[in-house]
């Protein structure tokens, strides 16, 4: 299944991507995909090993299972106001 | 009910809408500071996953309207290159007593700074910049 992944604020700068499309076995959890996208290089090593993680627009727990076609957002500790 | 994440500066003066039931109508606005820890700041560029932010306010606001004695509440916050001074979130709300809009008014911008997906990147006047270090998300339980 593919799954969209998005990079904010200090993630983005970090990993020097605004995003990138994955490809995960079925039933795969948040937890599996952070651990696969920190896996991809050195850049990405600088994310977090638990950032907060958006499933299509809201902050699942890591034992979250994704489905083909999700929006998967690693959100920076937030700052609004 | 307003709820908005917005590129265009924020024109208080709309937000309004007492009705004639009301006795009490609360403007805050936040706006850019010309410093941070000491050091001169000479704007701010606000980033937002938008269509999160946009369901979270408005799930804010409607918090706030069903747990304080309110008529009304509006949220705007902005995204973009801000100067120093610049209303960055408004919040406008009107209630029949002032107790109960202060008590709105000061939930929903707290709750803003706890859950809003926004991010901040401070420019200082020396030319550095940084983001301004922030709030970790929490899981949401529902839904």
């Amino acid at each position: 299944m593919d799954v969209d992944i998005l990079f904010f604020a200090s993630y983005r700068d970090l990993t020097g991507t605004p995003g990138l499309r994955l490809t995960l076995p079925p039933g795969a959890t948040v937890e599996e995909l952070v651990r696969t996208v920190r896996e991809r290089g050195e850049a990405f090593l600088h994310l977090p090993a638990r950032p907060a993680v958006a499933v299509n627009h809201t902050v699942v727990p890591h034992g979250h299972v994704l489905t083909d076609g999700d929006e998967v957002a690693f959100l920076p500790p937030v700052a609004g106001g | 009910m307003t709820a908005r994440i917005t590129s265009e500066p924020i024109d208080p003066e709309a937000l309004r809408g007492a009705g004639a039931g009301d006795g009490a109508e609360l403007l805050f606005l936040g706006v850019v500071r010309n410093h941070a820890e000491g050091r001169p700041v000479r704007g701010m560029r606000y980033e937002a996953y938008g269509e999160m932010a946009e369901r979270v306010l408005a799930e804010i606001v409607r918090e706030a309207e069903a747990r304080h004695a309110v008529s009304r509440v509006a949220a705007v916050h902005r995204v973009g290159e801000l100067a120093v001074g610049e209303v960055s979130v408004a919040i406008l709300v009107a209630a029949p007593h002032r107790d109960a809009a202060y008590g709105a008014s000061r939930f929903v911008i707290e709750q803003i700074k706890r859950r809003l997906p926004v991010w901040k990147h401070e420019h200082f006047a020396d030319g550095a910049s940084r983001w301004v270090a922030g709030v970790p998300l929490a899981p949401e339980s529902a839904g």
